[in-house]
């Protein structure tokens, strides 16, 4: 291990990671170009969804302050990036399929526009059932917490995923799942993610 | 990217370079940290891939954060270049991984609708900026030096001087966020949130070090700050060996 580099050790994204990563919500317009929550743009394949819910402390407040990202395969089941050589599976020049959001400062309420992915390709050829990845800072967090996201209306996917089949207490798999509802046009996943205590959201070390 | 990109596995991370989610000298950190282990991952193509970004994403003046918010003059404060490397634990150069970067202005104050310190506002400074490493894992920018600042955590508690970094990686499973300090800086050692991390060297690793040799001479000065994301190898599950543990 002697060769080997320690990886720089993680640091608090702190209060203001909107300076950064979010500059119009910390309340300044500086970049052209911005990077945001919304994941399509009109030539985007795939059935458009919302991806909505909150983050809580281990007290059941709102974490007001939290930066989030999502990372996902297309409507097809493939990863934009030179890594993901499934075949049979089409790249979407429409869509990077990452995005980040942060909650509202007052509601707590965060929100992606995006697509619902397709089925990846697990570890020894096994089919993952389809899901969000997301990593979360925030103040108070030291080390970005990664989770995933599965759908509601994938209950037989889900049941086979590797991923859930890993987690031995059963009644911990369904902090996972985000709850389909339709909301006038919108089909919104609710997924609230809680960061300490009773209902506490499975968190990965990937 | 080339067409010859090999998949690769990231190794697993090692905790005891990284600050424990619990630190409760770090007061917010009690609420916001979770009691249960991590589940821990074998990679699959959800950690392995992570988004990819290009020049046209950033505009000319990102990296320059002493003109991308300048209105009507310059911004006030010490002058500095940051530069370094971002390489993986094995010493590959992370090639056109994004770095983002963020800080206060001179007086420690953050152009935040939440900051309240009294200390002023530069009009003509922003705070923020991104680059892209390249083919080397070099990146570099230009800003103001950062000041200390107070924050409530105990009452008398003030941040050392840093730059928040942001980096993507080329898998989601090497996203990182961390601080930068500055050599030298006695607030460093005091500072509850630095102390999160149990283990000297690994908080060596924070520290910028003065650069002469890179300042340039009339203008301003610079500090050189190296950066090391997890390793990653190339990996055996598209053939993978006979009884690899699942």
């Amino acid at each position: 291990m002697k060769d080997y580099l320690p990886e720089t050790a993680s640091q608090t994204a702190g209060p203001y990671v909107h300076i950064g990563l979010a500059p119009e919500a910390a309340g300044f317009h500086i970049f052209e170009k911005n990077f945001g929550p919304v994941l399509t743009n009109s030539q985007t394949q795939g059935e458009r969804i919302v991806i909505e819910g909150r983050v809580f402390d281990g007290s059941g407040t709102p974490v007001r302050d939290v930066l989030l990202e999502i990372w996902q395969a297309n409507a097809a089941g493939r990863y934009n990036h030179p890594a993901d050589r499934q075949s049979g599976k089409n790249l979407d020049a429409d869509f990077r399929g990452w995005g980040r959001g942060c909650s509202d400062f007052d509601s707590g309420v965060w929100r992606f526009d995006t697509i619902k992915p397709g089925a990846v390709t697990g570890r020894d050829g096994r089919i993952m059932a389809p899901h969000v990845n997301l990593w979360i800072v925030a103040r108070g967090i030291n080390i970005g917490l990664n989770t995933r996201m599965y759908f509601s209306d994938e209950q037989e996917a889900n049941r086979t995923d590797p991923v859930l089949n890993l987690i031995e207490w059963e009644v911990r798999r369904k902090t996972l799942i985000g709850q389909r509802e339709q909301r006038g046009s919108e089909t919104v996943y609710r997924f609230d993610i809680h960061l300490q205590g009773e209902a506490e959201t499975v968190f990965f070390d990937l | 990217m080339t067409d010859k990109w090999t998949p690769r596995e990231v190794v697993h991370r090692d905790y005891n370079s990284h600050p424990p989610a619990f630190a409760p000298g770090y007061k917010t950190s009690v609420l916001r940290s979770p009691r249960n282990a991590l589940i821990s991952l074998q990679n699959s193509l959800s950690e392995i891939t992570g988004p990819v970004f290009s020049s046209d994403d950033l505009g000319p003046q990102d990296n320059d954060l002493i003109l991308n918010y300048a209105k009507d003059g310059l911004p006030i404060g010490e002058r500095i270049i940051v530069h370094g490397y971002v390489r993986d634990g094995f010493g590959r150069p992370m090639k056109n991984t994004l770095v983002e970067v963020w800080q206060a202005n001179a007086g420690g104050r953050y152009r935040h609708k939440k900051d309240q310190y009294l200390a002023p506002v530069d009009p003509n400074f922003g705070g923020c900026g991104r680059v892209l490493t390249d083919e080397n894992g070099y990146y570099f920018f230009r800003t103001i030096k950062p000041g200390p600042y107070p924050w409530r955590n105990q009452a008398s508690d003030w941040r050392p001087s840093h730059i928040h970094f942001s980096l993507s990686g080329e898998a989601f499973a090497q996203r990182l966020i961390t601080q930068m300090y500055f050599e030298g800086d006695p607030l460093i050692k005091q500072c509850p949130i630095v102390k999160t991390i149990n283990n000297d060297d690994a908080i060596r690793t924070l520290i910028a070090e003065l650069d002469t040799h890179a300042a340039v001479p009339l203008d301003c000065l610079a500090y050189r700050f190296d950066l090391v994301l997890r390793g990653s190898r190339a990996t055996l599950f598209e053939n993978r060996t006979q009884g690899a543990a699942r």
